[in-house]
């Protein structure tokens, strides 16, 4: 019987007990927002929430996967169990993707304790896939201790990863810009940890100082944490010239710390819940909604009156929403 | 089952460098709307296998341009076949003597494209035989 032929509850306890075979076809499923999905989410759910979740941003080609290589060797080193989802862009054009993160974590590419999912955004905004939530309670359920997360090549404002990731990293590069660029609101605000990579490029020095003055101009009021910036060289061709990751390694330790000794973390896992529980009805509400005008001819119907201007969208949506709202008698 | 993309593993094996035709293949799938994860250089059947199964992919491709076909070919079968991945389709592009495609078909591999196949001709095979071989 192959893997396909399993019922959602049989891949879901597959999944408990770390058969990463059907870990893989659980994400393809959720991925696909195929209709046993949500049955096996369910089986999953209370088996998750307790792993490590580091999420890494910054624009493409800064190095987050190469420094995600060495993220992993190191907590491999301390025996965890590690889960990376790396998201890349899909086209808008032609759907298709080219994921290209997986290349740079060859040191694990036969390691057992290391999952990897490439994932292309398929036209969700905000650095994520629309299934990146789930896809990470899926490598929770199957047991990784740690689960590292990579945006797609973000800029100034894919800023999703926060709501997942309990410590936030920010990858930026010497030459992206001045002090000004540094100051700006969005996904500088995010990060718990800045890295500097390629800090071996001109004008780094003047780069850390820039960042550590805008990170000291930005701090709100009380106290709280101070996101450090951290320069590193991820990428050398001798492993001796890597520089900065045992510091880096060491500031996210410290990040968790601060999470766990403020009881910080339970903030942090509420707002996941929060935005994953958003997400969800997003979706259901929209499937029920269209799932009910299907065949009825009204959807077209409300297209063609707004198209006359007879109608505006919101006043449809407002109709159709009532409507729907009395049927289910939900108040 | 293949409601969703279809999800190609492309790759190369062993110590060949040319990699110029397998950059041109992945970007045409994506052009295709396939979500391609591309593994690069020096991969050994094991390591792509392993990618295989992690990323739950329908099709396995890989680029032979220095002689390396017939060493290869059947160990990654061998390698699909251990795993229990005999429903995903394995096909190779490159640089090979027409006669050695009947042997390599025999070893196991779904399809070959030789220098000069036209992009349609493997994206039209991959789109009607991704998510459909029987395991």
């Amino acid at each position: 019987m192959g893997i396909k032929d399993l019922s959602p509850k049989e891949l879901a306890q597959r999944v408990l007990s770390g058969d990463r075979r059907a870990a893989a076809r659980v994400i393809t499923l959720v991925e696909d927002q195929s209709d046993n999905a949500n049955e096996m989410m369910k089986e999953l759910f209370p088996h998750t929430g307790r792993s490590m979740i580091i999420g890494l941003t910054g624009s493409g080609g800064s190095g987050k996967s190469t420094l995600i290589d060495h993220l992993i060797s190191r907590f491999r080193a301390m025996g965890k169990t590690v889960g990376v989802v790396a998201v890349d862009p899909s086209s808008p054009f032609s759907g298709g993707a080219l994921l290209g993160d997986r290349i740079r974590f060859q040191s694990h590419s036969m390691d057992d304790g290391v999952y990897i999912r490439s994932m292309g955004s398929r036209g969700y905004l905000g650095g994520l896939a629309r299934a990146t939530a789930d896809v990470v309670r899926v490598m929770e359920a199957m047991g990784n201790e740690v689960i590292i997360i990579e945006t797609l090549g973000a800029g100034q404002d894919e800023i999703d990863i926060i709501h997942v990731a309990q410590t936030c990293l920010l990858v930026l590069t010497p030459g992206m810009g001045d002090d000004i660029q540094a100051m700006k609101a969005g996904i500088m605000e995010i990060a718990d940890l800045i890295v500097l990579n390629k800090a071996d490029l001109d004008g780094a020095n003047l780069c850390l100082r820039g960042l550590e003055a805008a990170v000291h101009y930005g701090l709100g009021e009380g106290p709280g944490w101070i996101p450090k910036v951290m320069p590193t060289v991820a990428c050398a061709s001798k492993s001796i010239d890597v520089q900065g990751v045992d510091d880096l390694v060491k500031g996210i330790m410290e990040h968790q710390e601060f999470l766990y000794e403020t009881r910080k973390i339970d903030e942090v896992r509420a707002n996941r819940i929060e935005q994953e529980l958003g997400l969800v009805f997003k979706d259901e509400v929209e499937k029920v909604v269209f799932a009910g005008l299907k065949g009825t001819g009204k959807k077209q119907g409300y297209i063609e009156s707004i198209r006359a201007g007879d109608n505006d969208p919101y006043s449809v949506v407002e109709e159709v929403l009532a409507t729907f709202l009395k049927v289910e008698n939900l108040e | 089952m293949s409601a969703g993309k279809i999800k190609v593993i492309l790759s190369k094996v062993g110590l060949d460098g040319h990699d110029r035709g397998a950059k041109v293949v992945a970007s045409v799938l994506r052009s295709a709307g396939m979500e391609v994860v591309y593994l690069g250089m020096f991969q050994t059947p094991e390591s792509i296998v392993k990618a295989a199964i992690d990323e739950d992919a329908d099709v396995i491709g890989v680029s032979y341009l220095s002689g390396e076909h017939l060493v290869f070919t059947p160990l990654i079968v061998q390698e699909m076949k251990a795993q229990g991945l005999e429903d995903v389709l394995f096909v190779a592009g490159g640089s090979f003597p027409p006669e050695d495609i009947p042997t390599m078909k025999a070893m196991g591999i779904d399809e070959v494209f030789r220098g000069g196949s036209l992009s349609e001709d493997f994206v039209n095979y991959i789109r009607s035989r991704a998510g459909e071989k029987e395991a």
